[in-house]
């Protein structure tokens, strides 16, 4: 089926089959590869993207569902060469290894944010519970966050 | 080989820099292999066995080559080269050779038009199988003498014995590596009958080096180049999709790629070992060891991979960090129809580090001693002999110094919160404050540095002087942990420029750097790249008869004469080297001798929130201590040990793969549980710098000795909480509600 969706600010049209996810298209159809796979089973968060007003696992949400929707993936995060403020944290405070569930962690912290801009440590810790990180345990992650929860600005 | 920096440089040793491949991480512009693709690729996928042990009676292919978009279909028969492949041991087909030896064994692989087609391919093809008996306890391998590698190391006087005596049996559970970057491979034809393979890798020479045997190819014919990895932990050192890709791309001609899906990759790389342990400590009235006696039994699964060396860690490092001048320790990695294992960080040392630190606690119970103290009266430190075996510990060993500065690390505070996202069972809200009790424990961890018995362990890198900078050229594989940066850091110090670039070369451009495993890239390529600048350093002032190298040239007497386009003025000027690190033996017939190139030790503090009603736990705090020798990126230290540390984590409370009858039951991420950032504890961190008498600047290896102390801490914790003699790992609910 048709579907069009707006895409990091562009409106895109494709041709989707029925059983193809929201990751896959992205990955796929659309070369935006910064949306990682790695569990297809919304476990892992790695490929969080903002769709509408809600973060999402990707891989759970059906491409045709997507139709009409607004979607934000890491590669739309900074603006005119401006990193996300969440990306600047993380690279600031190290919270960057192997870096795969770096685009999830930026995704869900900039929705968190939105949401929330004065997190507390458990907010923090609860908002961002859907994202699982082997390499830095969250230590880090939890930092650059805590920079931006304390920011006034 | 330690250098003093003559003045401070920004980018050098010793601060917290930021890592060049960061923005791109943070942006998602990364590439990694998963990522990659070429014009034409056609996509691989692989038929694996349903049995853990069954004769393939029937595999037909027929209907699979039939389908539209399905390029080719490959068997065992398609191998040119040697059929089997292995790192230490090549026992492991490439595909299956008639009999499946474990659940999971790749049988045939496919290349089409796309994944969908090739998954459809797989399942159509035909495989019939008569089931074996399969062989999957590892005491009656044992028994029946199915072994990779026995091994008895024996010390002092056997009949030696102390006042007082402690027995345990210990378990782990095997644990998964679980990286979030899945198996990825792409092979590229070059269009001369060789071809190009960009695949996860923690050792692209080793990959390479299986490839070209069981391709039947020529060295030049086949380029391994680094990838892009989402961490590895372990789980690439061994062989995975490698072959079949390349194989693959042969056969059709055309790229092929490959990317397991979680599932797969549970199934396609090795595990930790599992082990059994059984440990008898002996000391005299004052707490000094006298004689431990142990016995080990570690299940290698199906395949040899790397369960030698690992065998070794586990038995040489079944006693800790403690002077001890009378050890038996029997040690076996038996052969079964299990998953195989292989490395994991810490590669046998968790095992017997799980068992060591639970008996320690044993035995200051039983003198009724403070278990630090206990573990500071028997601290060995250098010129001490490792008690398991007799080597004299040369460079630092701070054993006391990571326990004393882990214990003066201030406590949490003592009232348990009404937060239900600070309480065991957290938003579940299964456990009142009132309920809960609180426990501490502590654990130290001793682990060799890079790799041991006279292995030839070298990493070669080139440093090169141009105009625009310096660049450093290693086949070293970052997966993650900063090495990028350490190497930056180390060529910025020696050469006194901040320019510097790290390249990555693929197998036909440079040497070996050998894996990044064994906490050995910042000691060997780090230690690489240090010769090689400070040998170019060295030439520079020499051919320009100067006695300083600064950013903008040779000077003598601090007047420059030769700027950096003079000295290149006939071309970059480079120096390349193959470092290896102080030569290690094979052990005696009793495996005595100076089989290690040295040592890391650290200590964890852990304290716990138990609900003993349901046997849930929170861990609340995990600190630790560190050996670093020096510190080159503190940042970059904290996050191995916060990160290593909740790895040892997830393997006390959490993770382990239930295997029955050889059969993976929870290979996915909703049944193999890995610590969230609700779970995961606040960390302080202490670096203990006393410099190490090898490696860059006095450095030494830190990245799996945080996951080794751990473990042992956590149910030291839960013991002291519970007042249950817990003796397996993960701890369930039920080993503390008694069930």
């Amino acid at each position: 089926m048709n579907v069009t969706i707006t895409i990091n600010g562009e409106e895109r049209s494709l041709d989707v089959v029925g059983s193809e996810s929201l990751l896959g298209v992205l990955r796929n159809d659309l070369n935006l590869p910064g949306t990682k796979d790695a569990c297809e089973q919304g476990e892992c968060g790695s490929c969080t993207v903002q769709m509408d007003d809600e973060a999402v696992c990707s891989c759970l949400v059906m491409a045709a569902d997507a139709d009409g929707a607004t979607i934000t993936t890491v590669e739309g995060m900074s603006s005119e060469g401006e990193l996300h403020p969440v990306q600047e944290a993380m690279l600031a405070e190290g919270a960057v290894q192997c870096g795969f569930c770096t685009p999830g962690f930026v995704v869900a912290g900039s929705h968190m944010f939105e949401a929330n801009p004065h997190p507390t440590e458990p907010e923090i810790r609860e908002a961002l519970s859907g994202n699982i990180c082997r390499c830095t345990g969250y230590g880090a992650i939890l930092r650059a966050m805590e920079t931006l929860a304390e920011d006034e600005t | 080989m330690t250098t003093a920096p003559t003045t401070t440089i920004k980018g050098g040793i010793g601060t917290s820099v930021l890592r060049p491949d960061g923005e791109p991480k943070v942006s998602g512009n990364f590439a990694y292999a998963s990522d990659l693709t070429a014009p034409d690729m056609l996509w691989g996928a692989t038929l694996r066995s349903p049995h853990a042990h069954a004769r393939l009676v029937r595999l037909d292919t027929s209907a699979a080559l039939a389908m539209d978009g399905v390029r080719a279909v490959l068997t065992q028969d398609d191998v040119a080269g040697k059929p089997n492949f292995g790192q230490e041991e090549q026992d492991q087909p490439v595909l299956c050779d008639g009999v499946a030896r474990c659940w999971g064994e790749p049988v045939a692989v496919v290349a089409a038009d796309d994944e969908e087609t090739a998954r459809r391919a797989v399942e159509s093809i035909v495989a019939e199988w008569e089931p074996l008996e399969p062989l999957v306890d590892p005491e009656q391998a044992l028994d029946e003498g199915s072994t990779f590698r026995e091994m008895t190391l024996r010390r002092g006087d056997e009949s030696a014995t102390g006042a007082v005596v402690v027995e345990g049996f210990y378990e782990t559970a095997t644990q998964d590596q679980a990286p979030l970057g899945p198996e990825a491979g792409l092979a590229i034809p070059d269009g001369s009958g060789g071809l190009d393979l960009y695949a996860t890798s923690q050792w692209i020479h080793v990959d390479h080096r299986q490839l070209i045997e069981c391709l039947d190819m020529e060295p030049g014919q086949v380029r391994c180049h680094p990838v892009g990895i989402g961490g590895a932990f372990g789980s690439r050192e061994d062989i995975s999709l490698h072959i079949h890709v390349a194989m693959l791309s042969l056969a059709t001609g055309r790229p092929v790629k490959m990317v397991y899906d979680r599932s797969e990759s549970f199934v396609g790389h090795v595990k930790r070992h599992p082990s059994k342990m059984w440990h008898r400590h002996e000391a005299d009235a004052e707490g000094n060891l006298v004689k431990v006696t142990a016995r080990v039994i570690l299940d290698g699964g199906a395949y040899a991979h790397t369960s030698r060396p690992v065998l070794a860690n586990a038995a040489y490092f079944s006693v800790g960090p403690y002077r001890c001048d009378n050890v038996v320790i029997e040690g076996a990695v038996v052969r079964t129809n299990n998953p195989p294992a292989g490395a994991m960080r810490g590669f046998g040392a968790v095992q017997g580090c799980f068992a060591h630190e639970s008996q320690m606690d044993r035995l200051a119970e039983a003198l009724d001693m403070d278990p630090l103290e206990l573990r500071r009266i028997n601290a060995a430190a250098p010129g001490d002999a490792v008690a398991t075996s007799g080597q004299i510990i040369e460079g630092s060993l701070p054993t006391v110094g990571v326990i004393d500065a882990v214990e003066a690390i201030p406590m949490p505070e003592a009232g348990i919160s009404d937060d239900p996202r600070l309480l065991p069972g957290g938003t579940g809200l299964t456990t009142p404050s009132s309920a809960v009790v609180r426990g501490v424990g502590y654990a130290v961890a001793l682990k060799n540095l890079a790799f041991s018995e006279a292995f030839d362990d070298f990493s070669e890198a080139r440093v090169i002087m141009t105009p625009a900078g310096v660049e450093v050229h290693t086949a070293a594989i970052e997966v993650g942990q900063g090495l990028i940066t350490v190497c930056q850091q180390i060529a910025r110090t020696v050469l006194q420029t901040e320019q510097v670039a790290v390249v990555w070369d693929d197998t036909s451009e440079i040497g070996s750097a050998g894996s990044t495993s064994a906490s050995r890239q910042t000691q060997m390529t780090g230690g690489a790249v240090h010769a090689a600048a400070v040998g170019l350093r060295d030439k520079l002032i020499a051919d320009h008869a100067g006695d300083e190298l600064r950013a903008d040239g040779v000077y003598l007497h601090g007047d420059r004469v030769a700027t950096i386009d003079e000295i290149c003025a006939s071309g970059p000027v480079e120096h390349h080297v193959r470092f290896r690190h102080p030569e290690t033996f094979e052990p005696d017939e009793n495996g005595q001798g100076d089989v290690h190139a040295g040592f890391v030790v650290s200590a964890h503090r852990a304290v716990v929130d138990v609900d003993p009603e349901l046997g849930l736990v929170r861990v609340v705090q995990l600190d630790t201590a560190q050996d670093v020798g020096k510190a080159l990126n503190p940042q970059a230290i904290t996050g191995q040990l916060e990160g290593g540390g909740l790895q040892g984590m997830g393997l006390a409370v959490m993770e382990q793969l239930v295997i029955d009858g050889g059969v993976i039951k929870n290979p996915t991420f909703t049944d193999y549980l890995i610590p969230t950032f609700m779970d995961a504890p606040n960390v302080e961190t202490r670096i203990i710098e006393e410099g190490d008498h090898w490696g860059p600047f006095g450095a030494k290896g830190i990245g799996e000795s945080p996951t080794i102390s751990s473990t042992p801490a956590i149910v030291a914790a839960i013991r002291n909480a519970t007042g249950k003699d817990i003796t397996r790992v993960p701890v369930l609910p039920e080993d503390i509600v008694g069930i």
